[in-house]
Formats: structure tokens, sequence, C-alpha cells
């Protein structure tokens, strides 16, 4: 009886595991089929040219079913999107970080897309770059946005200072001249800088301030860690004597919503310009400052790829090429600065950016996209950020002793980076 | 065929139908399983199988993006006893394990105690306890989590009586207290209740014979409350270990494991491993680790019952 009993369980347990595990292809269902795509903006902006793209697309393609565009909290993004595909439901196509764009370019997940999108050719190389690999493209470049810094003109006149387009004209627009700025507002009770996502745990971000010092995260070829360079350390103790000395910076734990007119500054991408839309006080938008090395960009970016997985994967290739085709292209840079060369200009973009100025594009975003580095992204990145967070960590109390922490960051990666 | 074989059959018959295959034994027993067999399944189902499945996951490498599924043997097991962070991971879990049962059980056992008494407003402070127990468990910890900021709630009272009051979160002591506490005040009205009940089943009489005996309040307590409440204490205890080692949406929302890995417990380890850095092998094989703890410690607690639990030895 319990030989019995042990078989039927083991026989069961087998049936379930190669139903889970094995992950074969399901047959093509008949009638319509729906198309699903993972996102993780939920800004209805965003989303009413979303579904706008899809109505048009479906009107010529009867066999395609509903739509739809599901947005998954940022800060899980990824863990998800990779629950989604491990529990077997994975989406059609999916919005891609560029911190794990190694990781699914690498492991095969998704289709090769080159001979489906197109003009493929028009693709500016410094966006493709991430999301390449044996010269086959595995993800469109949608969005490539250089990092600017918000600034909340009223917060910055009311302390008396001078604006950063006086500074820019003046030629000090630079990390000095900035953190006067935010040290002047913080003393008169609100906040000076903040860093979008950042709050003292998503630190690729910072990579927007160390990049002025040309500190890297990590060496070239991906083999060796940076953060205890002499460049790191300098950035680093600048940081630190801003948040802890100058108070230029909320301190850790302390919530601060530039949008909500809460902080003098916010470091982050132009699609979040969405969001100040209905704001009720006066804002700017400027590159960063200039760092000791001079002036520099940074760029985000985010890629949409059809998984394999998908038992759509052909229909989601074909509506992917039509989302990013020229034409719509063209309408999503109101949000998602495009990769193609074609529509890189000022002018293009000023139609569909009605919320920027045209100088705010040229400086910010086309300077940007052409001379930007990509955020730190590396394989197995998710590992390699939660254990740089939990070293960094020491780095947040006010008597941190820098070099030492970020020594102990490295030696807490380097045998990850597998050199 | 003779006349005897004809009267063995029919012989035969007649035994064949005094006994029925339908024995009264026989259907006692199909409807005792039949009554059971719903909760079997929902056990089979819900529990066996999905723990034989980690079992037999731990056993293997599993790339979700590449979809590959490969057996390694013991290699996750092996990966397991060399990992650095284990040190830190363990003793976390022990420290936010003792802490969050000493401090619940303690706390939960004085309110029942105070609550237990015939005063003015005691059904008021038993509700009040008790109210957070229902609150969403999200939702309390958002709530917390501003209240323990810097600038926050809790520093702000401290201010009033000139206290400085420490970031909460951000200390590698203070955000495991924090925790604890955050899950203490939740969870503590529960146990309150179970000790409420077993302190009203104790007899008056037995402290009033006390009492004549001589016994002052603390002797009381310790001779006639404790032995007579001792199953309860039992049964709160085992359900707070077992709780405690399994806390996780706290610390997701409160630290995320940190500052360093100051909070970072098993449960919210295996978490990273298995689902932020798709480690499913080994998320599988820390749970299989996680499991043999909690049935130690519950078997251990279950075996010792007999040296202190009354009506058991």
């Amino acid at each position: 009886m319990k030989t019995k009993l042990a078989a039927l369980t083991l026989s069961a347990l087998l049936t379930v595991t190669a139903c889970g595990g094995g992950g074969g292809d399901a047959p093509a269902a008949q009638g319509p089929q729906p198309l699903r795509m993972t996102i993780w903006t939920s800004n209805e902006a965003h989303l009413k040219l979303f579904k706008e793209i899809a109505d048009d697309y479906r009107k010529t393609r009867p066999e395609t079913g509903e739509i739809t565009f599901d947005p998954l909290p940022f800060e899980n993004y990824t863990t998800t999107l990779t629950t989604q595909i491990a529990g077997g439901n994975p989406p059609d196509l999916a919005w891609i970080l560029e911190n794990s764009a190694p990781d699914f370019v690498g492991s095969g997940a998704l289709v090769p897309l080159k001979s489906k999108i197109q003009n493929p050719g028009e693709l500016v190389p410094a966006a493709t770059k991430l999301w390449e690999k044996d010269g086959e493209l595995f993800a469109y470049p949608f969005s490539t946005s250089p990092f600017g810094v918000f600034v909340n003109t009223d917060l910055v006149k009311a302390a008396g200072q001078k604006t950063p387009q006086e500074l820019i004209k003046a030629g000090q627009w630079d990390w000095e001249h900035a953190n006067e700025i935010n040290k002047a507002v913080a003393a008169k009770g609100k906040h000076g800088l903040t860093i979008w996502d950042f709050d003292y745990k998503g630190w690729d971000n910072l990579a927007t301030i160390w990049r002025g010092w040309g500190a890297t995260a990590y060496s070239e070829d991906g083999t060796t860690c940076r953060f205890n360079s002499p460049e790191m350390v300098e950035a680093m103790t600048f940081l630190h004597t801003m948040i802890f000395k100058d108070k230029a910076m909320p301190a850790p734990g302390t919530v601060a919503d530039f949008f909500a007119g809460d902080a003098a500054m916010v470091v982050a991408q132009i699609s979040r310009a969405a969001m100040l839309e209905d704001g009720e006080f006066g804002w700017d938008l400027v590159p960063l400052p200039a760092g000791p090395k001079g002036e520099y960009a940074v760029i985000g970016q985010a890629g949409i790829g059809v998984l394999k997985k998908s038992p759509n994967a052909e229909a989601a290739a074909d509506f992917l090429a039509f989302f990013t085709d020229e034409a719509n292209s063209a309408k999503l840079a109101a949000y998602f600065p495009p990769a193609r060369d074609s529509l890189l200009t000022a002018e293009t973009m000023a139609k569909t950016s009605p919320l920027l100025k045209p100088e705010q594009l040229q400086e910010v975003v086309i300077d940007g996209i052409e001379t930007g580095v990509v955020k730190p992204s590396h394989t197995g990145q998710a590992e390699l950020a939660q254990t740089v967070r939990a070293s960094l960590d020491a780095l947040w109390v006010a008597d941190a002793d820098v070099k030492t922490v970020l020594d102990g960051v490295c030696a807490k990666i380097q045998p990850m980076l597998g050199a | 065929m003779t006349a005897t074989d004809i009267g063995d059959r029919v012989a035969g018959r007649a035994a064949a139908r005094r006994r029925p295959f339908w024995t009264i034994p026989r259907r006692d027993a199909l409807v005792g399983y039949l009554l059971v067999s719903p909760q079997l399944a929902g056990s089979v189902l819900f529990v066996l199988l999905p723990f034989g499945l980690v079992v037999w996951y731990s056993l293997q490498e599993w790339n979700v993006l590449a979809g590959t599924f490969e057996f390694v043997g013991g290699r996750n097991y092996e990966k397991l006893l060399a990992d650095p962070n284990m040190g830190a991971v363990l003793t976390s879990t022990a420290l936010f394990s003792a802490g969050l049962v000493v401090l619940n059980l303690a706390l939960a056992l004085t309110l029942a105690i105070l609550l237990n008494q015939k005063l003015a407003g005691t059904t008021f402070f038993r509700t009040l306890f008790f109210s957070p127990v229902l609150v969403s468990l999200v939702a309390w910890t958002i709530v917390w989590q501003f209240l323990l900021q810097g600038e926050g709630g809790v520093n702000g009272l401290l201010a009033v009586a000139g206290v400085d009051g420490p970031n909460w979160l951000r200390g590698e002591g203070t955000a495991l207290l924090s925790v604890v506490v955050v899950q203490v005040i939740k969870n503590v009205g529960l146990n309150m209740v179970l000790f409420l009940a077993a302190l009203q089943g104790v007899p008056r009489q037995l402290y009033e014979a006390a009492h004549l005996d001589g016994a002052g309040a603390w002797t009381r307590f310790r001779r006639v409350t404790v032995p007579l409440i001792s199953p309860t204490i039992l049964l709160t205890s085992i359900i707070t270990v077992v709780g405690s080692l399994q806390v996780f949406a706290q610390i997701a929302v409160l630290t995320q494991g940190g500052p360093g890995m100051s909070t970072t417990v098993l449960v919210y380890y295996l978490y990273q491993q298995a689902f932020q850095f798709r480690h499913f092998g080994y998320g599988a094989t820390l749970s299989v680790l996680l499991f043999l703890i909690v049935a130690v410690l519950t078997l251990v607690q279950w075996r010792m019952r007999r040296k202190w639990v009354f009506h058991e030895s």
C-alpha cells in the first residue's frame, strides 16, 4: 500500500513538473488572438497614446484581438516579469530595462527582430548597442532617454538664487553651483536635490552624478569593480558632503516629491515631463550640471522585446514593427526619445513634445543621446545591484568613511564579476 | 454430482450470504474515508505536492529566461553550505525570531492579565489591542514606514519628550528592532485573546485556596496561573515561532533586507534568490532549509511540552 501511494505521488509530481517546467509551445488557438505587453508606466497620457496606436493597428488586422498594455510597478518590474515567465504566463511583448538587457539578450529569451522592424538601418548605433548580439537585434530601443534636471524655478527664485538657465548663460552650470542653489532652498525649509528612483537603494541612478567625475561602476569589459577608483571616491565624497553636511539633498528615509513641489530639483528622464502637465509651479528642464571632468550626459534605455515563449510571437513581432515604424515613433517621441536618426531633430520632436521647448530638446535630448553613456548594466545585474546596495548602506550615515565603504563594495562584488 | 456436493454448495452460498462484502466495519471505513477525502485531497494538492515540487526544484538549475531546466543533483546544497551570506542571514533570522517571540508572548500575556481584571473600560482596551490584527498587513506597514522616518511621527513624539530619535529604518540595530516592534503591535492582539480565554478558564477557587495558604500575588501567578494556562502558552509559542520565520511583507515594505544585510531574514533572502536573482533552484533549496528549521523547532517544542505543560506529563 505504502509503495503504491509513493508511486502515485511521484507520478503526479512528475506530471505536474512536466507541465510546469517544460513550457512547450501551446498550439495556436482559433479566432482573433489577443496580445499583451507589460510596461512600467501607468501614466494616463502614455497609455492613451499606446491605445490609439493599438486601435489603428487592429483596423487593418482583423485577426488580432484585444491588445492590452499591462502596467507593472517600476520597483519590481523585472521581478514580476520573470515571475510571470516562470509561472507559464509570459506576456507577448515586454518592455525591458537597460539593467536587465544583458540577461534578456544573452539568454535567448527574445525573438530576433532585425528582419521584422521597419528600416532598422536608421537606428542610432548608440541606442542599439545594448540590445544586439552577434549582429542581431533582440529588442527595439523604443526609449533612449537622457537624464536632465527638472528645476522648480519658483523655489529657486524664492531662495534668492540664480536659476540654472541663468547659470548656463554665464557658463557656470556645474555641480558646485547647483549645490549652492539646493543648499539655499533646503535652508528655507523645502528640499534641495532629489534623484528619481534613488531613495538610497537604486544606486545605478547615481551614475547621473558620478559620470561628471569620470567614474564608472565596472570596467569597460565588465570584469573589474571600479567603485573604489579615485574618481568614484571623489564623486561619492561630494555626494556625501551634499547630503550630510550641506543638507542639500533629503537625508535617507525622508520622502520628498519634486512633482508635488517639495524640492528644488530632480534628476530624471524627460519622459517624466508628463507628470508636470498640471504642474502648479514654474519649472524648467536643463542638462546635467558639469562635473570636474566637464560636461557629460547619461541615458536610460528601454527596449521592447517579443518573448519566444509567447504563443503569438509572430503576431507580436508584427505589432511591434507597426508600433515602432516611423509614423508611430514620431508620436511616441512625445515622451520617449526615438532611436531613429530621421526623427532626432529638435524640429520634429517639438511637434510632438508640447511640454518641452526646442532648446530643451536640443540641449538635453538630442545632444544627450549623441554623447551619453548608458546607466550601469551587467549580466546578473539584479544580484550585483543588491550586493552593492547592501554594501553602500554603510555610506548613508553622517560619519561614514567613503573610501573604506567603497573598498568594501569592491571586496563584495569583485568575485561576482567573474574575472 | 452427489447429494453431499449439492449440500456443500448450498451451505457455501449461505455462508457467502452471511458474509457480504460491505460489512459494517467496511462501510464505516468508506464513510470515514469519504468524509476526510476533501481535506486529504486538499493536503495532497496544496501541501504535499508543492513540497515535493520544491524538493524536486532544489535539485535543478532552472534558467527561466533561457527556458532550461537541468538536473544538477546536490549542487544547490553545496552552494548553500558555501554561501558567504548564510551567516548574516541566519543571524538576522535568529535575532528577529527570538526578539519577536519573546516580545510578543510577554506583551500578550501582560495585556491579557491586565485586561482580565474586572474594571471599567476593559472591553474598550481589548478591542483596541485586537483591532490591528484586522488591519491589512501592507497598509499597516506602509503607515509605519512613514511614522518611522527620520522626521516621522515616532521621532516627533520623542522630540516632545526632548529625545532626539534615531533614523529608525536606516540603522542596522534599529531597523531590525523596528520591524520586530511593528510586527508585534500588529499581531499581539491575537495571542492576547488566546491568553484571555485561558485566564478565564482558571477556576477562581484555586486562587482563593492559594490565598488562604498564604501565597502572594507572584506565587499565585507562578504556581497557579502559569501551569493552568501552559497549554495555551505552548500553542501561542508554536504559532508565533512558525509565524516569525515566515515574516516577509513587513521586510519587503520597510527595509528590503537592509541596511546592509541586517534585516535579510531567511524568507526574504529566499525571495531575493528565487525571484529577484532568478536562481529558482537555489531558492527552492533555501525553502527546504526553512522547512527543516521550522520542523525542528516545532518538534523540539512539542517534545518539551511533557516537561512543563500541565496535563501533558
